[in-house]
């Protein structure tokens, strides 16, 4: 299994963690401290006069590289909008592209995507679009310089696991890129799945954050990452449609 | 003077003169977060030297938990 390598950066940690929906900051710092986690993702929104959110004071921005999302736009024009106000806030060019004008699925405008994802490359910003499980579109976006493609298990928040398991083959055989499964995992047994089938990392948030304990399940995602990296280092065997049978075929009591 | 700030029209009653000055006033660290005045992005290292004017439309925002 190759180093897990973006933009120059080298995560030793397979297991991105985003940030949303934590019962608590104090909960949050553990589950992250927990994941064993490299990179976390956060949103962008209107700082509040009256009651300002205290997820930010939890994140320790020294420890992990904070990678805002594009969360909430509708489609390439507003994207660039929150990606040039991330960058201004973060100090940072890293940005997870995503437009999801659906608000049933959460599902990724391919179009909006691509055409955002042009210009920001142009625009100097690490880009790590969120898309479907599209062969054909993650290469578009490899060839105009993304950084990585995170394409989907399943909709965002489903808990639903990897239900695009074909395409995501064929993204991962093709890609020169890392590919990161992002959204819909909902056990550590779908992101052993997501790295078993190669994928170089998986993104999870609500699937910790909404646990019951998410500093458990934290722990328990970390593990299963690490397994599945074994797993691959260790390299597996083919399967097989006939038995073949572990014990010796020879030496049998007459 | 009047800034619509987030959306919502707030008046002052002495003139602010900076963007650091009015985060100063709303008590909104400049650290981790980014402006965008009359619809332009506002770099932080130039919050200090940039100046507002009545009537001005801010969006004022920063980070939040997501994923």
């Amino acid at each position: 299994m190759k180093d897990l390598v973006i933009a120059g950066r080298k995560f030793t940690s397979r297991l991105f963690v985003g940030t949303g929906k934590y019962p608590s900051p104090d909960i949050l710092r553990r589950s992250l401290e927990a994941s064993g986690t490299e990179l976390v993702t956060v949103a962008l929104r209107r700082v509040s006069l009256t009651e300002p959110d205290p997820t930010l004071a939890a994140i320790d921005f020294d420890t992990y590289l904070v990678m805002p999302n594009t969360s909430g736009a509708r489609d390439a024009e507003e994207a660039l909008r929150l990606a040039r106000l991330a960058r201004a806030a973060s100090g940072l060019d890293w940005i997870k592209l995503e437009v999801t004008p659906d608000p049933v699925y959460l599902l990724p405008d391919p179009a909006e995507t691509l055409k955002a994802a042009e210009v920001l490359v142009k625009e100097g910003f690490t880009v790590l679009p969120y898309i479907h499980a599209d062969p054909t579109l993650a290469r578009r976006l490899e060839d105009i310089g993304c950084a990585a493609i995170m394409p989907l298990g399943s909709p965002i928040g489903s808990a639903r696991g990897i239900k695009t398991e074909e395409f995501l083959r064929i993204i991962i055989e093709q890609a020169s890129v890392p590919v990161v499964v992002d959204a819909g995992i909902g056990m550590p047994s779908h992101a052993a799945q997501a790295i078993e089938l190669g994928a170089d990392a998986v993104l999870v948030n609500t699937a910790i954050a909404v646990a019951s304990d998410p500093v458990l399940m934290a722990e328990a995602f970390r593990l299963a990452v690490q397994a599945a990296e074994k797993a691959m280092l260790a390299g597996p065997i083919e399967q097989q449609t006939q038995a073949a049978a572990s014990s010796p075929l020879t030496g049998f009591l007459e | 003077m009047k800034l619509t700030i987030n959306g919502e029209e707030r008046a002052f009653a002495q003139p602010v003169t900076t963007v650091a000055r009015l985060l100063e006033q709303l008590g909104v660290p400049a650290a981790r977060t980014a402006v965008e005045l009359n619809g332009s992005v506002i770099e932080q290292h130039r919050f200090g030297e940039s100046e507002l004017q009545d009537g001005d439309r801010m969006e004022i925002v920063s980070f939040v938990g997501g994923g």
